[in-house]
């Protein structure tokens, strides 16, 4: 893999490179981090405790008792969040801003078996000082300490990220105290009610699934369960006509009829097929290097909202892939894997793109679907003039529904916008193909209602 | 909850005859609770105060990560509560040895709450029976008012930290024989001197016929000389009574402002927000020491945890088993700051050093380390010492005067400072320094501290309310601003200004520098843009907030 990702950097070399995409792409080259997925992390008592204590995080109960504290039920939540949402809708009304935070979202479980939490958080302002303000430098924290070392020695590391690539917030393990389930379909009623996110028009796109409804649509003569009085009179007139006793069309007298037994028509019970509109998803996700920490928290916080709200929006006929790429595509099987797979290597969108193209294609998806592509990435790219990238885009407009793609940059980014920003820009198609083809760039540290504002973005209708 | 067993209650009423017998002092009465975890679900929303007012807030995870402490001050987690009587909660299963290790801790937690003067407003009445009244008033309020019962609450408990807990507690403990009453101040500082103009002589026969008075009907001298007075000069009752209304508080905190001057709370149909604020304020007043207090109460109640469980004739043979748990609590972590450990050893250390005499002048004066390590004049005035301490000092002082060099020498201490090593991508800790100065700010830095923003009756007129923040290095949580001042600007009614600093970056020019770092390679590093203090005011008017340097 490693000397195919340098051809491919001599190749992008001989291109043209200016210096700061060769220092972005060495760095990623040089990284020699590898995917996979984190273990499961320990319980929250043995990991989740912030390593360095303060004099307020000790209480008695804890420290001389052992009781931790409380993990909190369900039931009790469960309760609660219709009640909250409620209120904070009055709050709106009565001209106070809004203060439950739907946050902490994602519950990955193995084999497709995801959870969305919904935690519904809020904050109490008040006047206090900026803890986190620091004049002097970017040292942080100082703490007390006791025991052996002189002044200035080092004694003891942290590593900056303990759970790369995934968000620390929502990866927390089973069985996390404070947290209430919800399914995912509930989560995209919230968002479509709550936050006002548009309802999707029917393209008129509808197609047979393996679902039935039951209804008295056969016809069956002889016997049966409701006789079809039209359909039965038709069959008699048809039967005596061939027989010739109607000999004048211009008058028929019904009293002079045969009646045969088999000429009676019933209805029957009978196994339809429904007819409705069904969606296929497909998340592609940038797990290269440069992704690590904000980025992928962003990106993926919001594809787990996106999903909700498709989830909702199409009456749960929804089908998703996973797609993650680094300078190759590999599909996933599950939202787990999705979602907890670490960043490593380097980045080429393409490969993502031609991906989706080569399932539609071979899968011949694009007939029986409505087709919905989002990719999340940081913006970089090693492709930096998206020579590989638009004619792939080019080629999944012709069939998808909506391709939002989002980029979660990162704060010290240039301000002229990302690689992806730019050559989408200057391709045009962002303008052209409006209707299907969406951006939002937004920073990575992006908050729950700036993700919401951007999946407005990337969805609407307008 | 259920109370504990008679089996244990006998336990817990023999540790209390042996605190007594070593010096505690405490109420006779404590009730002891069994907690289950669905218990403390229902405690830890309501700071273990099992009676608490109902809040939606309580069933919302609250977003901790900024100023957690400086936002909840009350530990929900607490074993002990101080109530009259004192209402403890214990764990279901602990052996009776663990058991008489934490009652010698409850204990002595009960012995602070009811000695030190910084709990003084709490001794007078029982905060739980105190808070059932409140929750019912609450709860009947909301009946008629509905939701807006709730708004007054969540903008109260907005202001909740800067009710004036240090003014309660001037005011309680201001001895009141030093002052004249009110009246007489009037009387002789403004009445005498600038509506009569006296001349001295007049005015000092005034005090001595005053003093006469006092002698010759002694409690009565005050009311029978003004009773005089007012006949000779009639308009003093009325310019005392112009005068009391007028007087400016000097620096009253937004809190009582509000109750005493908002025009919207003084309507007669807004009468309800106003007992509502109350319960409000008298809530965060009650859990105000507590936070106070943390290393001295924890440093307090380890301290006689440890000595008492050790004399304990009942428990002999689980000594192994003691030191292991009493470790955990009590060790000094390497990083980290315990409060357990740190009061603890405080307390022992300041209890030798007055043992031995050093907290004298003769001691603090000797420069000679071997003649100081020797130094001992026996005075066995240490106990006492500590329990003056108990009764009469909070965290801040406590540290500031009884810290020092010789101790952060003996117990190894130092400030750990973190910083990124960006080669390897950890955070380092690493000894910062030794040295008294910087542990003690560290300390301090970690203390609770609520900004001090005072009202400014100077500018502040029958509309607009006036806010100065006293500025002391650090700026506000910004983003909290907004929806802080929205609830101020409800409770009075009016436009509200607030004056703060902020730190405002000068132009972004990031520079690159490089350092030669420990391991002696360079390393890149890149400094922030420097920045400068501004005044920055805030008004918010009509909800909408606006944002002025000036």
């Amino acid at each position: 893999m490693d000397s195919k990702l340098e051809t491919y950097y001599r190749k992008l070399k001989k291109r043209g490179l200016s210096p700061e995409q060769e220092e972005k792409i060495q760095a990623e080259l040089s990284d020699d981090s590898r995917h996979g997925i984190p273990a499961r992390r320990a319980t929250s008592r043995e990991a989740g405790d912030p390593p360095v204590k303060d004099v307020y995080a000790w209480d008695d109960l804890d420290t001389l008792q052992a009781i931790p504290s409380p993990a909190s039920s369900y039931t009790l939540q469960l309760k609660s969040i219709d009640e909250l949402l409620e209120r904070d809708k009055r709050r709106e009304e009565d001209g106070f801003p809004r203060k439950i935070r739907v946050g902490k979202m994602i519950k990955p479980g193995r084999g497709g078996k995801d959870k969305v939490v919904v935690v519904p958080t809020t904050v109490e302002e008040k006047f206090i000082h900026d803890p986190n303000f620091n004049p002097e430098e970017e040292e942080e924290d100082a703490a007390g300490g006791s025991g052996e070392g002189e002044e200035g020695e080092v004694i003891g590391e942290q590593p900056v990220r303990e759970d790369e690539g995934s968000g620390s917030g929502p990866g927390q393990g089973e069985g996390e105290s404070h947290e209430m389930e919800s399914s995912a379909y509930d989560l995209g009623k919230i968002l479509t009610e709550q936050f006002q996110l548009p309802n999707l028009k029917d393209k008129g796109k509808k197609r047979a699934l393996s679902r039935y409804t039951y209804d008295l649509t056969d016809r069956n003569r002889g016997f049966g369960q409701i006789l079809d009085k039209k359909a039965t009179l038709r069959q008699i007139l048809e039967t005596n006509i061939s027989l010739g006793r109607v000999p004048d069309v211009g008058a028929i007298d019904p009293a002079d009829f045969l009646i045969a037994p088999s000429d009676k028509i019933y209805r029957v019970l009978s196994k339809e097929m429904d007819y409705e509109s069904q969606a296929m998803i497909f998340f592609l996700r940038d797990y290269s290097g440069s992704m690590s920490g904000k980025p992928t928290e962003a990106v993926v916080s919001q594809h787990v909202l996106i999903y909700s709200w498709l989830l909702y929006q199409y009456e749960r006929q929804v089908e998703t892939r996973f797609i993650l790429h680094d300078t190759e595509a590999t599909e996933v099987p599950d939202f787990y894997t999705y979602y907890n797979s670490r960043v490593a290597g380097g980045t080429k969108v393409a490969a993502a793109f031609h991906m989706v193209n080569d399932i539609v294609e071979k899968e011949s998806l694009a007939q029986d679907y409505n087709i919905y592509v989002f990719h999340g990435t940081d913006g970089d790219d090693w492709d930096t003039d998206g020579t590989e990238t638009i004619p792939e885009i080019e080629k999944m407009l012709r069939y998808a529904n909506r391709v939002g793609v989002t980029i979660a940059q990162r704060a010290t980014g240039a301000s002229s916008g990302t690689e992806v920003e730019k050559y989408l820009k200057k391709s045009t198609l962002l303008e052209k193909q409006a209707n299907l083809i969406r951006l939002d760039a937004m920073q990575a540290d992006a908050d729950e209602p700036r993700l919401i504002e951007g999946i407005k973005r990337l969805i609407s209708e307008d | 909850m259920e109370l504990i067993d008679q089996h244990t209650k006998k336990i817990m009423e023999g540790c209390k005859d042996r605190a007594r017998d070593a010096g505690l002092s405490f109420e006779d009465e404590t009730l002891e609770y069994i907690v289950t975890n669905r218990d403390l679900l229902e405690l830890s929303p309501k700071v273990m105060i099992p009676t608490l007012y109902d809040y939606w807030v309580h069933d919302v995870e609250v977003l901790k990560e900024k100023g957690k402490y400086e936002l909840y001050p009350g530990n929900p987690y607490e074993t002990v509560i101080n109530t009259r009587p004192a209402i403890s909660y214990y764990n279901d299963n602990n052996p009776d040895w663990l058991n008489v290790m934490i009652f010698y801790h409850v204990i002595a937690h009960i012995d602070f709450f009811q000695n030190n003067l910084y709990f003084r407003h709490t001794w007078d009445y029982d905060f739980t029976g105190q808070a059932l009244s409140d929750k019912r008033l609450i709860a009947n309020l909301r009946a008629e008012k509905g939701r807006w019962v709730d708004y007054v609450i969540e903008f109260s408990r907005g202001i909740d930290n800067l009710a004036g807990y240090h003014t309660l507690l001037s005011g309680i403990h201001h001895p009141p024989a030093l002052d004249g009453s009110e009246k007489l101040n009037f009387y002789f500082d403004l009445f005498l001197q600038e509506h009569q103009k006296v001349n001295i002589g007049k005015y000092i026969k005034e005090i001595e016929r005053y003093n006469e008075y006092q002698e010759k009907y002694g409690e009565l001298g005050e009311k029978t000389f003004f009773s005089e007075v007012e006949k000779k000069h009639p308009e003093l009752k009325a310019l005392f009574e112009k005068h009391l209304r007028d007087k400016p508080d000097h620096n009253p905190d937004i809190y009582l402002y509000l109750l005493k001057h908002s025009n919207k709370l003084a309507k007669e149909k807004n009468g309800w927000m106003r007992l509502v604020m109350q319960v409000i304020r008298n809530t965060s007043l009650f859990f105000q020491p507590q936070i106070r207090t943390k290393i001295m109460n924890e440093g307090w109640a380890s301290y006689w945890h440890e000595t008492l469980f050790l004399k304990d004739d009942r428990i002999k043979g689980h000594e192994v088993e003691f030191a292991k748990v009493n470790a955990g609590v009590t060790a000094l972590p390497r990083v980290g700051l315990n409060p357990y450990a740190l009061g603890m050893r405080l307390f022992y250390y300041i209890e030798e050093m007055v043992d031995k005499g050093k907290h004298t002048f003769a001691f603090q004066s000797l420069k000679d380390s071997i003649a100081r390590d020797a130094f001992d004049q026996d005075t066995r005035k240490g106990h006492d010492f500590i329990f003056a301490l108990r009764e009469n000092y909070c965290d801040l002082t406590f540290i500031n005067d009884f810290l020092d060099q010789d101790f952060i020498d003996r117990h190894k201490l130092f400030v750990a400072g973190k910083r990124l090593n960006k080669r390897k991508m950890v955070y380092e800790y690493y000894v910062k320094s030794r040295k008294l100065k910087a542990y003690r700010d560290m300390v301090f830095g970690s203390l609770y501290h609520p900004p001090r923003i005072n009202v400014m009756p100077e500018f502040t007129t029958e509309k607009k309310l006036c806010l100065k923040h006293v500025f002391e290095g650090k700026p506000l949580v910004r983003e909290y601003i907004a929806n802080t001042m929205l609830g101020i600007e409800f409770l009075w009614g009016g436009p509200v200004m607030l004056e703060t600093n902020e730190p405002i970056a000068t132009p972004k020019t990031e520079t690159k520098v490089f350092v030669v770092g420990p391991s002696g390679q360079p390393k890149e590093e890149t400094q922030r843009p420097p920045f400068q203090w501004q005044r920055v005011l805030y008004t918010m008017e009509n909800r909408k907030l606006t944002r002025k340097l000036l």
